[in-house]
C-alpha cells in the first residue's frame, strides 16, 4: 500500500514537472475567426510542442470582458474596443489585425443568376423593406441583361448579436442616410423587416431552403453551400463579387500610423475592392514582458507570416504584405 | 418508556458498531436531520441567491425603464430603448399553443398505454415516449430548422389556409420559420413529461371504480371517462403544469425556429421571439451596460411569468379538488 502510494506521488510530481514545461495560453473572443484560429493553434502547437493555446469563441463582447477581468491572456474581437472599455483595462491594449473577412450577400431565387448586381442604395432599400419584389425597377435597372421574376423578397438576418451584423449595418449606414437614421449601426439591431436566424449556419439554412430569400453571411458559408452571391458596386463604380482577392484588396490602400491598426474598411476606394470587408483583431495586452506574453508575441509573428498562407483555404483573406510588415515591426518594438 | 429502556440497553451493548465510534442513536438522528435540513435549505438559499443576483444585475434597467419595460413593444439595442412586451407575448403564445397540442395527445397516449395495451407492450411504448425527453434541445432545433420548417411551409400552411384562412391567426405569408413551428416543436418536447406524469396519475385511480362502472353496463370508453379521467382531473392538471414549465423556459430549439423578431405578430405564421430566446441570442455580444441589464431583467420577468402561470394552473387544480371534496 505504502509502495503504491509513493509510486503515485512520484508519478504526480513528474507529471506536474513535465506539465510545467508546457506554456498554456488562454484566449477568448470573436467567433468569426474561430475556424482559422483553431487551425493556427493546432498547427502552431505541432511546430512548438511546448506551447498550448486554448481559445474560446464566446463572442467579441465576451472576449473583451474576459480580457479586462484578466481571466484570459489575450482577447479577440471583430470590432475595435470602445475607449470606455480601454480605460477599464489595467494596461493599454494593442489591436493586431490577423486576417480580413467579408460579409457576403447570398440569395436563393430561381431565375436570378449568380452575381446579381446591386449598389448600397438599392441594398439598403431592400433591407428597409421598401423594395419587396425581385423584379423591382431599381434592381432591374442595375441588371438590364437579367430577366427577373416577380417574386417576393424574404430578408434573412442574424438573430444573435454579431460582428457580422455590425459590419453589414456599417456599410448600409454609409450607403443610405435613411438606414443611418432609422436603424443605425450595431451588433443587434431593431430590424424593420425579415426573420432572424441563429448564427451563420442558421441564416444559411433558411436561405438554402426558402425561395426568394436573401441574407448576409460570411464568405466561407456562402462558398461551401454554393449559394449565389451579390456583386456590390464599389467606390470605383465596378461591381465586385466577394472573393479572397477582392477582400484582401480592401486593406491594400490602408495607411497606418504608429501602433493603431484599427480602421473601418467599409467602401474603401481602389480598383477591385470589395466594399463590405473588415479586419478581425487579436487584442494584445501591453505590459512588461513575461514568459507568457513573449510566447503570445512569438505566436503572432508566426500567424502573420507562415499562418497567412492557411487563410485563403478557409475563405479568410490574408493581410496585404505592406501592412503585415508594418504590424510586425511595431510589435517587435514593444 | 419501554422503548427508551431498550434503546439504553442497546447503547450499553459494547458490540454495537455505532457505540464503538462513539455515536449514540440520539446523535445519529440529530446528524441525519441536520444533513437533510442542510440540503433542503441549500436549495431554497440557491433560489433566493439567484433571484437576488438577477435583481441586482437588472437594477439599472429597472431604474431606467420602470414599469414601462413590461408594456413597451420595442427593442432597440442601438438607441438603448427596451421593452419586453413582444417577448412576453411570444413566450405565452408559443407555450399556450404547445399545451393545446400536447395535452390531449399526451392524455390519449397515457390512457392507451395504461388501459388498452398489454403491460409489457405498454412499458415498451412508455419507454419510447420517455426517450423523447432525453433528446437534447439542439437536436430538436436542427430537426425543426431543416425538416419541420419546410414541412410547415409546404404542407401544413396550405391546409390551414384553405380551411381556417379567414382567421387573422392564419393570415399572411408563411416561410416555415415562425411562431407556429416553434409551438409544434415545443409541444413535441413536452409530450413525454405530460405523458409519464399522467400515466402515474391514472395508475393510482382505484380499479374498483372502473370495475364498478363496467359492471353497471358502461362501455370501456364510458368507464374510462367516468372512473379514470374524472377523478384524476387535478393530477392531470398537475402534469400539464409541469409541461408548461418546460415550455416557458425552453430556449435553444425555439431560438432556432421562431424567426427571432421583436414584434407582436397577429398571424401564427409570422416571426416572433420568446424571453428565453432573446437572452440566449443577445447576451454574448451585448456591449452596453443597459442592454445587458435589460436582458437580465427579462430573466427576472421570466421568473415572475413562470410563477404566475404556475400559480394560475395550480389554482385550477385546487378548485377542482375542493369541488371534488364537496360532492
Amino acid at each position: 500500500m505504502k509502495k503504491l502510494f509513493s509510486l503515485m506521488l512520484t508519478a504526480f510530481v513528474i507529471g506536474n514537472v513535465s506539465a510545467q514545461a508546457v506554456t498554456k495560453l488562454n484566449g477568448a473572443g470573436a467567433s468569426f475567426p474561430y475556424a482559422i484560429y483553431s487551425k493556427w493553434f493546432s498547427e502552431y502547437s505541432k511546430e512548438n510542442k511546448d506551447v498550448r493555446i486554448n481559445y474560446q469563441p464566446i463572442g467579441s463582447g465576451g472576449g473583451i470582458r474576459q480580457l479586462i477581468k484578466q481571466t484570459v491572456d489575450f482577447g479577440a474581437s471583430d470590432a475595435p474596443m470602445k475607449s470606455k472599455d480601454m480605460k477599464k483595462a489595467a494596461w493599454p491594449v494593442m489591436h493586431v489585425p490577423t486576417v480580413l473577412g467579408a460579409v457576403a450577400l447570398a440569395y436563393n431565387q430561381p431565375g436570378v443568376d449568380a452575381n446579381l448586381k446591386l449598389d448600397g442604395e438599392v441594398l439598403s432599400n431592400i433591407f428597409l423593406g421598401k423594395i419587396t419584389k425581385w423584379n423591382d425597377t431599381a434592381i432591374a435597372k442595375l441588371n438590364p441583361s437579367m430577366k427577373l421574376p416577380a417574386k417576393d423578397i424574404l430578408i434573412v438576418r442574424r438573430a444573435d448579436g454579431s460582428g457580422t451584423t455590425k459590419v453589414f449595418s456599417e456599410y448600409l449606414s454609409a450607403a443610405s442616410a435613411e438606414w443611418k437614421n432609422k436603424v443605425g449601426i450595431g451588433k443587434s439591431l431593431r430590424w424593420p423587416t425579415g426573420i432572424g436566424a441563429k448564427g451563420n449556419d442558421g441564416v444559411t439554412a433558411i436561405i438554402k431552403q426558402t425561395e426568394g430569400a436573401i441574407g448576409y453571411i460570411d464568405l466561407a458559408h456562402a462558398v461551401k453551400n454554393k449559394l449565389s452571391t451579390v456583386a456590390l458596386k464599389n467606390k470605383s463604380g465596378e461591381f465586385v463579387a466577394p472573393t479572397v482577392e477582392s477582400i484582401s484588396k480592401s486593406a491594400a490602400y490602408f495607411k497606418t500610423s504608429g501602433t493603431d491598426f484599427t480602421a473601418s474598411l467599409i467602401d474603401q476606394p481602389g480598383k477591385g475592392v470589395y466594399p463590405v470587408s473588415a479586419f478581425t483583431y487579436i487584442l494584445l495586452p501591453v505590459y512588461k514582458k513575461n514568459q507568457k506574453l513573449s510566447e503570445i508575441h512569438k505566436f503572432i509573428n508566426w500567424a502573420l507570416t507562415d499562418g497567412q498562407k492557411m487563410a485563403a483555404d478557409l475563405f479568410y483573406a490574408p493581410l496585404p504584405d505592406s501592412l503585415r510588415k508594418n504590424i510586425l515591426k511595431e510589435i517587435s518594438k514593444l | 418508556m419501554v422503548e427508551m429502556v431498550s434503546k439504553d440497553n442497546i447503547e450499553n451493548n459494547t458490540s454495537s458498531p455505532l457505540k464503538k465510534r462513539g455515536i449514540s442513536y440520539k446523535q445519529q438522528d440529530k446528524i441525519a436531520f441536520m444533513i437533510l435540513r442542510g440540503f433542503a435549505l441549500a436549495i431554497v438559499l440557491l433560489l433566493g441567491l439567484m433571484i437576488y443576483q438577477l435583481f441586482q444585475a437588472s437594477a439599472p434597467a429597472i431604474k431606467e425603464f420602470g414599469f414601462s419595460f413590461i408594456y413597451n413593444d420595442f427593442w432597440n439595442p442601438i438607441e438603448d430603448e427596451f421593452g419586453a412586451l413582444p417577448f412576453i407575448y411570444g413566450t405565452l403564445v408559443t407555450s399556450l399553443i404547445a399545451i393545446l397540442i400536447a395535452a390531449p395527445v399526451s392524455i390519449a397516449i397515457a390512457l392507451f398505454i395504461n388501459e388498452y395495451l398489454p403491460k409489457a407492450l405498454g412499458n415498451l411504448l412508455g419507454l419510447f415516449v420517455e426517450l423523447i425527453s432525453a433528446i437534447p434541445s439542439i437536436i430538436f432545433g436542427l430537426w425543426g430548422l431543416y425538416y419541420l420548417a419546410p414541412w410547415v411551409k409546404d404542407s401544413l400552411t396550405p391546409i390551414l389556409k384553405s380551411t381556417l384562412g379567414f382567421l387573422p391567426l392564419f393570415s399572411g405569408p408563411s416561410f416555415g420559420i415562425g411562431i407556429l413551428t416553434a409551438s409544434i416543436i415545443l409541444s413535441i418536447m413536452i409530450i413525454p413529461t405530460i405523458t409519464s406524469v399522467c400515466r402515474e396519475v391514472f395508475k393510482v385511480v382505484p380499479s374498483l371504480q372502473k370495475e364498478a362502472a363496467l359492471a353497471l353496463g358502461a362501455t370501456k370508453f364510458e368507464a374510462i371517462k367516468l372512473a379514470i379521467l374524472k377523478p384524476s382531473f387535478s393530477g392531470v392538471m398537475g402534469a400539464v403544469v409541469l409541461g408548461l414549465g418546460r415550455a416557458l423556459g425552453e430556449t435553444m430549439a425555439v431560438a432556432m425556429v421562431i424567426g427571432n423578431s421583436a414584434e407582436i405578430s397577429k398571424s401564427l405564421f409570422g416571426a416572433g421571439a420568446t424571453m428565453a430566446s432573446v437572452m440566449a441570442n443577445e447576451y454574448a455580444e451585448a456591449d452596453s451596460e443597459i442592454h445587458l441589464s435589460a436582458l437580465c431583467l427579462i430573466g427576472l420577468l421570466l421568473f415572475v411569468v413562470t410563477f404566475f402561470v404556475n400559480f394560475f394552473a395550480r389554482s385550477i387544480t385546487w378548485k377542482a379538488k375542493m369541488r371534488g371534496k364537496k360532492v
